[in-house]
């Protein structure tokens, strides 16, 4: 009896209330870009953090615990991940990381289809991730449609921010979607955009006519619906390549009010897509993969353009990516290109950022490589990606006001021998199971002499 | 261990001779009448002394501030600071660095699914038929892979078996090369290593043959496509008025031990079933490659004498991955069970010391210590066992190839990268001098020419 109360305890769990707490004594990376600080203390009350660094006491009444001989970081924040739109990826029925057999494409709204229970949300929970950004792939078009950002929190409350970009793609296969070459996927997208323009325009005087008002329907912290999607028929003009619903998601990208992120790797393309911003000046444009960046790295600067890249890219994978190098990172931040390691999807897990970031200090001690120092590795899975995911100073960053996202490491977060021991979200901790866990814990031993395996659980 | 060690040493012996007497029988690069036979040669090197470093010797000892001596293309002594250096070596101070065996990888597709991955050069799976036995993946192997430079340079990978992929039952033949640049396959087959047979179980293959409205169309029709082929090759190998066929030699081989079965299996229960069929068709599996759920069948893998070939974590990437756990390469050593850490991907082949690191650190957590001495062996010996070319490669032994990597700090922290690696005794790699790094001719005259990697 005492068992069954017990499991439907652990099977419907309470609303976890955030918790007050100080952790003191350990070796804290604020994930500013600083070197880690020893024998540091972090204070989270309601929900954020309030202090960290050194010199600072546990307010009174704040549960301590101590951070001797381990570390405190930001929570991980993970960019570009298809986080939530998959339990078995390669199981087809379980994935929606794409839909090329929609007839939609830039509508496309991947928040309502992420889902917190997945297993590669807890599995990334346990690594360290708090944060991320999700994305759709490209189907059809070369517009994937619209990515959210999450936390990673275990709770329903997954999203933080629906429709927070749109997600281009502007390379090598973004021109085999949009027909056939790069020169169709650059016509398609001004087209694209231009009828966006056309639509927000032309619509915006008749708008109220089927709806209650022109205000933007809020949602919350997030790009409102235009309004224009919730009033009016269907039917558009014959000349157009847009469906109703498309043009209308294009709108706030060509206002300047939803990042466009962009997948370019080699170089020609960087300066094609850079070129994009001089026709359409308000672009808020987010780089994604540029492999071939360090080759252009001023340009991006001066456009001032951030950019989502994988760490550890060093092969010629495509003809796009001939200049592949594990320096690519370290060249641009040189040049002074804001950049986070991202690109988290498939195989290249949200855990593995410790580890490419670690690579990347590795790579800086080799004659002729450009990498990270430590502070700034740490900084390109944590504040930078929050930076470029518009939530600078609000996450990945131990800082008076942001959120409450903590992780206790055991050892240096970037080293293999390392993992977090508590993961706060929100100032909540986490709990760190998953199908995983449990696995494990079933087979440390393989002793079937008294029961088959199935009753241990 | 791993294989027939009577059946190699015959192999070996035949290396010399100028004919097969069985004439119609291709079991091993060094049969008599070899076709396609390794013109590898082993390039100059210097008589060469790597003293204070820390020297994981992947035959079981540590020695901290060790001494390695090589020269003429073998390991000549392995010891601790009190060995005498010999007159007419070089002295290479290591203080503060590590020397291990060069990394093998028993699992990669370089050169067969070689950078840039397109189509024109996508020739690793032969998906017409679900049976295959007849190719050879040296035959795809593309010498100029840029990837080899890759693993060479980033990971200290000095030998590598290179297999068909996955799309069949049976594959066909795997390749064992030594990692040095070559105009030709012919120039990196290492000497005298055997064939292996690719198998696979599971998802793969009834999926590629079931989408196409054949057999096998399930994981039943998946062993009665197998357990046929078997029996016909099994008739062909006892019939003493056989025509050459070419797939069917390579299960006879598979048949008298001379050839090893690489089997790519996920499952636990489909391993269990394969080392029935292994033993109802009397063959014997030497690793079973991606078997991600070995963890729940350690100590049968233990008993059957058969490794299992592991990643560190990946996890989910397809349903019969769904039961990975980051534990399985430590519960496998927990069971005294042969773990091997591969990689079967062109960028994990550049990481396969960090894998195994990773891999370690999760054992750790559930009480299961792995030394540094014993977690080389997962990325270097045992892999040797598994391809049968542990006498040849895979330790710091005397008498073996002086495949070596002088590591610029431990290989099992995300901070250390190769700095030197030689094989046979020859230096082909130094992070310290740019020139002393391979470039394909694929990348002559490119953006990224020679660049660090």
């Amino acid at each position: 009896m005492k068992r069954w109360l017990l499991l439907a305890t652990a099977l419907v769990a309470a609303p976890a209330l955030a918790q007050d707490f100080a952790i003191t004594n350990a070796t804290v990376a604020l994930g500013d870009g600083s070197a880690p600080i020893e024998g540091g203390t972090v204070v989270v009350q309601g929900g954020r953090i309030v202090a960290a660094g050194i010199g600072i006491a546990a307010p009174a009444g704040v549960t301590v615990i101590d951070g001797a001989g381990k570390w405190v970081t930001p929570g991980l924040f993970a960019t570009v991940t298809d986080l939530g739109l998959w339990d078995s990826q390669g199981v087809e029925e379980s994935n929606d990381t794409s839909a090329s057999k929609s007839p939609f494409n830039a509508a496309l709204d991947v928040a309502p289809a992420i889902n917190p229970d997945a297993q590669p949300i807890k599995i990334a929970r346990e690594g360290g991730v708090t944060r991320a950004s999700v994305s759709p792939d490209n189907g059809a078009s070369i517009f994937a449609g619209q990515g959210a950002l999450i936390d990673l929190g275990a709770d329903p409350r997954v999203i933080t921010r629906a429709r927070a970009f749109q997600f281009v793609n502007l390379g090598e296969s973004g021109g085999k979607l949009a027909g056939g070459s790069r020169a169709a996927a650059q016509a398609l997208f001004r087209n694209a955009l231009r009828e966006a323009r056309d639509f927000g325009g032309r619509s915006r005087p008749t708008m109220a006519k089927g709806s209650a008002s022109a205000t933007p329907a809020n949602t919350g912290d997030d790009i409102p619906v235009d309004p224009r999607l919730l009033a009016g028929g269907g039917e558009r003009a014959s000349d157009v390549l847009l469906t109703h619903f498309d043009a209308a998601a294009l709108v706030p990208v060509v206002d300047g009010r939803q990042p466009l992120y962009v997948a370019v790797e080699r170089a020609a393309d960087i300066r094609s897509a850079l070129a994009l911003k001089r026709e359409f000046p308000k672009l808020d444009m987010v780089l994604v993969g540029a492999t071939e960046g360090w080759l252009v790295a001023p340009d991006i600067a001066a456009a001032r353009v951030p950019v989502i890249a994988m760490a550890l890219n060093d092969l010629p994978a495509q003809f796009e990516k001939l200049a592949a190098t594990q320096s690519n990172i370290g060249r641009m931040k040189a040049a002074g290109v804001k950049v986070a390691i991202g690109m988290f999807g498939g195989d290249n897990q949200p855990r593995y950022a410790p580890q490419e970031a670690g690579n990347l200090v590795a790579v800086g001690k080799l004659p002729g490589a450009s990498g990270l120092t430590w502070g700034e590795a740490l900084a390109a899975i944590t504040s930078i990606p929050a930076e470029i995911s518009g939530m600078g100073g609000k996450a990945g960053v131990l800082k008076a006001g942001a959120v409450g996202d903590v992780v206790i490491w055991d050892g240096d977060p970037l080293e293999l021998s390392s993992a977090p021991m508590k993961v706060f979200i929100d100032g909540v901790e986490q709990p760190l199971d998953n199908h995983q866990s449990r696995l494990k814990q079933r087979y440390r031993d393989l002793d079937t002499s008294v029961l088959p395996k199935a009753y241990d659980w | 261990m791993f294989r027939n060690a009577s059946a190699l040493a015959a192999v070996l012996l035949l290396g010399a001779c100028a004919s097969d007497t069985k004439g119609d029988r291709v079991n091993s690069a060094s049969d008599g009448a070899v076709p396609y036979a390794s013109t590898y040669k082993v390039y100059p090197g210097r008589p060469t002394a790597l003293v204070g470093a820390t020297v994981l010797d992947a035959a079981g000892h540590r020695f901290d501030s060790g001494v390695v001596l090589f020269r003429d293309g073998k390991v000549v002594a392995v010891g601790g600071s009190d060995m005498a250096i010999p007159e007419g070596y070089d002295r290479l101070d290591g203080t503060g660095k590590y020397v291990t065996p060069g990394v093998i990888d028993a699992h990669s597709h370089l050169g067969d699914y070689p950078s840039p991955g397109i189509e024109a050069n996508s020739d690793g799976n032969e998906a017409t038929a679900p049976t295959t036995p007849d190719v050879w993946a040296e035959h795809s192997v593309w010498p100029q892979d840029p990837g080899f430079t890759r693993a060479l340079a980033n990971g200290g990978v000095t030998s590598l078996q290179i297999l068909p992929g996955s799309a069949n039952l049976m594959g066909g033949r795997a390749v064992t090369v030594k990692n040095v640049p070559s105009l030709t396959v012919q120039g990196m087959k290492f000497p005298g290593a055997p064939y292996s047979l690719k198998m696979a179980c599971g998802e793969n293959p009834k999926r590629v043959y079931g989408g196409k409205g054949q057999k096998p169309s399930t994981r039943m029709g998946n062993f009665a496509v197998n357990r046929q082929t078997w029996l016909d090759a099994k008739k062909y190998a006892a019939d003493p008025k056989r025509d050459r066929d070419l797939g069917k030699e390579t299960l006879a081989g598979v048949l008298d031990g001379t050839i090893l079965v690489q089997n790519h299996c996920y499952r636990a229960d489909e391993m269990a079933l394969v080392l029935d069929m292994a033993k109802e068709m009397g063959y014997k599996v030497a690793a079973f490659h991606h078997a991600v759920e070995a963890y729940k069948i350690a100590d049968m893998l233990r008993e059957n004498n058969v490794c299992s070939a592991v990643w560190a974590d990946w996890y989910g990437f397809k349903m019969e991955a769904y039961d990975a756990i980051p534990e399985n390469a430590a519960l496998l050593y927990k069971a005294g069970a042969c773990v091997i850490i591969h990689s079967d991907d062109e960028n994990g082949i550049q990481r396969l010391n960090q894998e195994a690191a990773k891999a370690r650190a999760d054992g750790r957590r559930i009480g299961v210590d792995i030394p540094d001495e014993k977690l080389i062996e997962w990325i270097t010996i045992n892999a040797a066992k598994d391809m049968g070319v542990d006498k040849q490669t895979g330790s710091l032994e005397p008498g073996k190839m002086a495949d070596v990597v002088l590591w610029n700090g431990s290989p099992f922290s995300v901070y250390s990268r190769p700095e030197k690696v030689w094989i046979d005794g020859a230096l082909m790699f130094d992070a310290l001098d740019p020139k002393r790094r391979p470039v394909s001719d694929f990348e002559l005259g490119q953006p990224g020419e020679g660049d660090v990697k």
